[in-house]
């Protein structure tokens, strides 16, 4: 698992003036944030805000049209999105995105890619090196099938599993590249409540015991309240209000956007009911 | 002067991979399926008209018509029996399918007595005929089938744009769910794609059938029509046609201007260029996944 | 399914998973030792093809079924397999060291057709592997100062260390060795971190890269090595007909190692032999049951066609497994009896997952 967290002042993760345009439309508009270390970051908003389109610039999956995003001393606007991994971000996607059919144990090893030891050749010739790595690469996936209590399915095909479990299975994965940042992607979707309270303690043990900073999408309120340290409003790709969660939930330009304000809803109000006199 | 000529003979050659790459986008756009099965459908409808014509002395014109009918049922029937089970199945495991399916039709011709293994011609009105136009020596076949190419796409573009049957083909190829949504019949509009498919590739077999003659192994030009549906975009019904001209012209381009060889090889050298400059072909789709 | 108790890792890791693994396996081993003792001349010569098409299988159910690349052109590779060591060998290169060549020859050629694979996936790949596979075959035929064109090559029976190895259980040996090296090959980078990372690709790209693994690395690494292993059964192709042309490198061909793959078992590395089997096996079969058959069917030309075909579509309609699914359905029914389910190897039937968004 990643170092506990240095107390190093400098933020983990920090865009600055991030801008993307697909086609007419700007999905993300002059937004800027800086991660700290060790905390736990949520971006909020309604759906097409552009909370989804951030994680895919941070991913390297659309390269933004302006602005840049700095991870750990690293500028991002250069990387390949398969090095991502390397240099410490994982993250979960908002549908599922699994290997199907491999099982849990082997989706975690993939998991695990960017710390393999062994190159193709030897990997032909089934070196004792490799043998050796098999079997730490299974100690650690161990660990975090023991973190999450995937035991049971550690050799179902994923296929086969409900959607709860493979939520968690997504979020084991993604564990198991022993990331620095880990970008969740809406983990409570799905979920019924005795599931997203579970997940939520979770996030708080992915903090604190593992130290890992977390970047997280969510729509469940209670469970953003429950474990934010800070958040991040946004709406048609521009950024509203931070600080936190209290903060950013009590802002009226928040709620207005995601309950409009009075006048927009003038319209939809009916008539007077018709009320006879003395009744 | 011999650039014209090889011009018109591309294009006439390029119309009739522009036909079966039509039927190819067309049940592609429906459904997501690749069809390894046109060149052997177009084969088939070459056959009827043939049987037709010399068995039951039907004139030119009705074997047509009963070649496009009998093959737009044929097309129905492979839609319901073969395609429609497998729906839901990676793409991969569905070309094999239809390429089963050709096999199987090219087996079965091959079994019938006498016709089956021999090549024979068809008896067209315009067999052999020539215009001279301004210098040219225009063979009338060419010309037959680029006229048919061209009033049969004026036929297509109406239907899709004026009729609500081709409306709704559109909106299935679309988004399937809103379709049944909307109440569209998504499942018996997917048999009418294959049943329109395999008409369309029973004129191809008509037209080309002069050329080439009718013999069991005339639906191996339909491989020239997947470079024809790539160049144009595999989503788009005018690309289709506008890639099997660009590829009848450059087989006869090659056949004439490189040694020999090329002239098999040029489509396919074509494919690789485009896939690798341009994927998505002239007139294509870009997609991509949304996570 | 039987239940496997794990007690270490290593367990876990090695090939051969519990006792009964150990034990069946070594029976097929042993078997295959003494089969040149058992087994007339005819049908040993036919088992060194199933090895032979065992080995291609391979190389193609490593690409198609476990990295999920397309490539309907897998035919060439044998083909530059075979070329190289006909032409390699009628000069005097040593067996070994024109093997080795043509290896590394195929993989090349490997690399250069799964280039487009980094750009298109799907359909498209498939339609450039099939471009490939009729250039490749072109070249074949032209390039007559090496392969001698359409006029074909001969080729001189094998000779390793000074000994010719010109009798049929000799032969059988050469390919016997060389299956079982391919095979423990293939196995070994599938329980490894390569292996794992073409599995990742085939089921979703997207996370694959999110996992750190760089597509076109291993993309290209999945084609080398699935064109090298065709490399060398070409190669044994090659020395076993002692004569080539270039119409055996078809997309007829092509085709039938397809079928190979998809009857025997898309996914699952013993579908490769059990998909050489049916390769081999059915001509055979075909040919004892046109005695049986109305004259007008059995003896016609189109036969061959129609019963491939129909084979391939009742696979894909009913057992999309292949054999090996079969067999294990088949299996699980007995160790589970009688608590075999119906269902239980149902495939989720969804709303087809759109391949242009995938």
């Amino acid at each position: 698992m990643s170092d506990v967290t240095l107390k190093n002042d400098a933020p983990l993760l920090s865009a600055r003036d991030l801008q993307v345009r697909f086609g007419g439309v700007l999905a993300v508009n002059q937004v800027s944030f800086d991660v700290k270390r060790g905390e736990i970051f949520t971006l909020i908003g309604p759906n097409g805000a552009g909370k989804t389109t951030v994680f895919n610039l941070i991913s390297r999956f659309y390269v933004p049209t302006a602005g840049t995003l700095e991870f750990d001393g690293v500028l991002l606007n250069k990387v390949s999105p398969y090095r991502v991994a390397e240099l410490g971000i994982a993250r979960t996607f908002q549908n599922i995105e699994l290997f199907e059919y491999a099982t849990v144990l082997q989706n975690l090893l993939i998991g695990g890619h960017v710390h393999r030891k062994t190159g193709f050749l030897a990997d032909l010739f089934h070196t004792p090196k490799v043998r050796q790595a098999e079997v730490d690469a299974r100690e650690e996936a161990e660990k975090v099938i023991e973190f999450l209590d995937l035991q049971p399915y550690r050799d179902t095909l994923v296929a086969g599993l409900p959607y709860g479990i493979r939520k968690v299975v997504e979020l084991a994965r993604a564990l198991c590249t022993r990331p620095k940042l880990l970008l969740l992607d809406e983990p409570s979707s799905g979920l019924n409540v005795e599931e997203t309270d579970g997940m939520a303690f979770w996030i708080q043990d992915i903090k604190n015991e593992l130290g890992i900073t977390v970047l997280m999408v969510e729509h469940d309120m209670s469970l953003v309240s429950k474990v934010s340290d800070r958040v991040l409003a946004m709406n048609q790709g521009e950024t509203l209000a931070l600080g936190s969660p209290r903060e950013v939930q009590s802002d009226p330009r928040v709620i207005e956007a995601y309950l409009g304000s009075a006048e927009d809803m003038s319209f939809l109000r009916r008539p007077e009911p018709f009320v006879r006199k003395g009744s | 002067m011999q650039v014209l000529q090889l011009l018109v003979s591309g294009i006439a050659q390029g119309c009739i991979y522009g036909l079966i790459a039509l039927g190819f986008v067309l049940i592609y756009k429906a459904t997501e399926t690749v069809s390894f099965v046109q060149g052997d459908l177009m084969m088939l409808g070459a056959f009827i008209g043939l049987v037709v014509m010399t068995m039951l002395g039907f004139p030119f014109w009705l074997a047509i018509v009963s070649s496009m009918l009998a093959m737009g049922i044929f097309g129905l029937f492979i839609e319901r029996l073969v395609i429609r089970p497998i729906l839901g199945q990676p793409q991969f495991t569905v070309v094999m399918l239809t390429i089963g399916v050709a096999y199987i039709i090219r087996g079965l011709i091959t079994m019938i007595p006498v016709i089956g293994s021999e090549t024979n011609s068809l008896p067209v009105p315009y067999k052999d005929q020539v215009i001279a136009a301004g210098g040219l020596l225009l063979s009338l076949e060419h010309l037959v089938i680029i006229a048919a190419t061209a009033v049969l796409c004026a036929v297509l573009y109406a239907v899709f744009r004026f009729t609500t049957v081709g409306i709704a083909m559109q909106a299935s190829s679309q988004n399937q769910l809103a379709a049944y949504y909307m109440g569209i019949p998504v499942q018996k509009l997917n048999g009418l794609v294959w049943a329109l498919s395999a008409a369309v590739a029973a004129v191809a077999g008509l037209l080309l059938a002069p050329i080439t003659f009718v013999h069991v192994n005339m639906g191996f030009i339909g491989l020239k029509a997947f470079p024809a549906a790539v160049v144009g975009g595999f989503g788009s019904l005018p690309g289709a046609i506008v890639g099997g001209l660009i590829i009848g012209i450059v087989e006869s381009l090659s056949g004439f201007y490189l040694p020999t060889g090329f002239k098999d090889i040029a489509p396919y050298i074509v494919v690789l260029l485009m896939l690798w400059f341009k994927p998505n072909g002239l007139f294509g789709e870009k997609l991509r996944k949304k996570v | 399914m039987r239940f496997t108790f794990k007690t270490s890792y290593e367990q876990d890791i090695a090939l051969a998973k519990h006792g009964g693994h150990r034990l069946w396996y070594g029976l097929l081993i042993a078997a295959l030792l003494i089969a040149p003792l058992l087994l007339p001349e005819y049908w040993l010569a036919q088992l060194s093809f199933v090895l032979i098409y065992s080995i291609v299988g391979l190389g193609l159910m490593l690409l198609a079924g476990f990295t999920g690349q397309v490539s309907i052109g897998h035919a060439a590779f044998m083909g530059v397999g075979a070329y190289a060591q006909a032409y390699l060998t009628n000069h005097g290169i040593p067996f070994f060291v024109a093997l080795a060549i043509g290896m590394t020859l195929s993989a090349a050629v490997g690399v250069i057709v799964g280039a487009p694979a980094l750009r298109v996936k799907g359909i498209y790949l498939g339609i450039a592997t099939l471009s490939f596979g009729f250039i490749v075959e072109e070249v074949f035929a032209r390039w007559e100062d090496v392969t001698g064109g359409n006029a074909g090559l001969s080729v001189k029976p094998p000779e390793i260390f000074g000994l010719t190895l010109d009798t049929d259980s000799s032969f059988y040996y050469l390919c016997l060795g060389l299956c079982v090296i391919v095979t423990l090959g293939v196995l070994n980078l599938l329980r490894a971190p390569t292996g794992r990372a073409f599995v990742a690709i085939r089921d979703s790209e997207i996370s694959a890269q999110s996992m750190g693994i760089n597509l076109a690395r291993y993309k290209g690494l999945a084609f080398a090595i699935s064109a090298a292993v065709a490399g060398i059964a070409g190669a044994l192709y090659a020395h076993k007909m002692r004569f080539i042309s270039p119409d055996q490198f078809s997309l007829i061909q092509s085709i039938d190692l397809l079928l190979l793959v998809v009857v025997g078992g898309l996914g699952f590395v013993h579908g490769a032999f059990l998909g050489a089997i049916f390769l081999i096996t059915l001509p055979q079969l075909i040919a004892l049951g046109k005695d049986y058959l109305p004259d007008a069917i059995g003896g016609a030309a189109g036969l061959q066609a129609v019963i491939y075909g129909i084979v391939l579509v009742a696979f894909v309609l009913f057992e999309p497994l292949g054999l090996y699914g079969r067999w294990l359905k088949i299996r699980t029914w007995f160790q589970m009896f009688p608590f075999y389910r119906k269902g239980m190897f149902k495939r989720q039937k969804s709303f087809t997952k759109s391949d242009r968004l995938k």
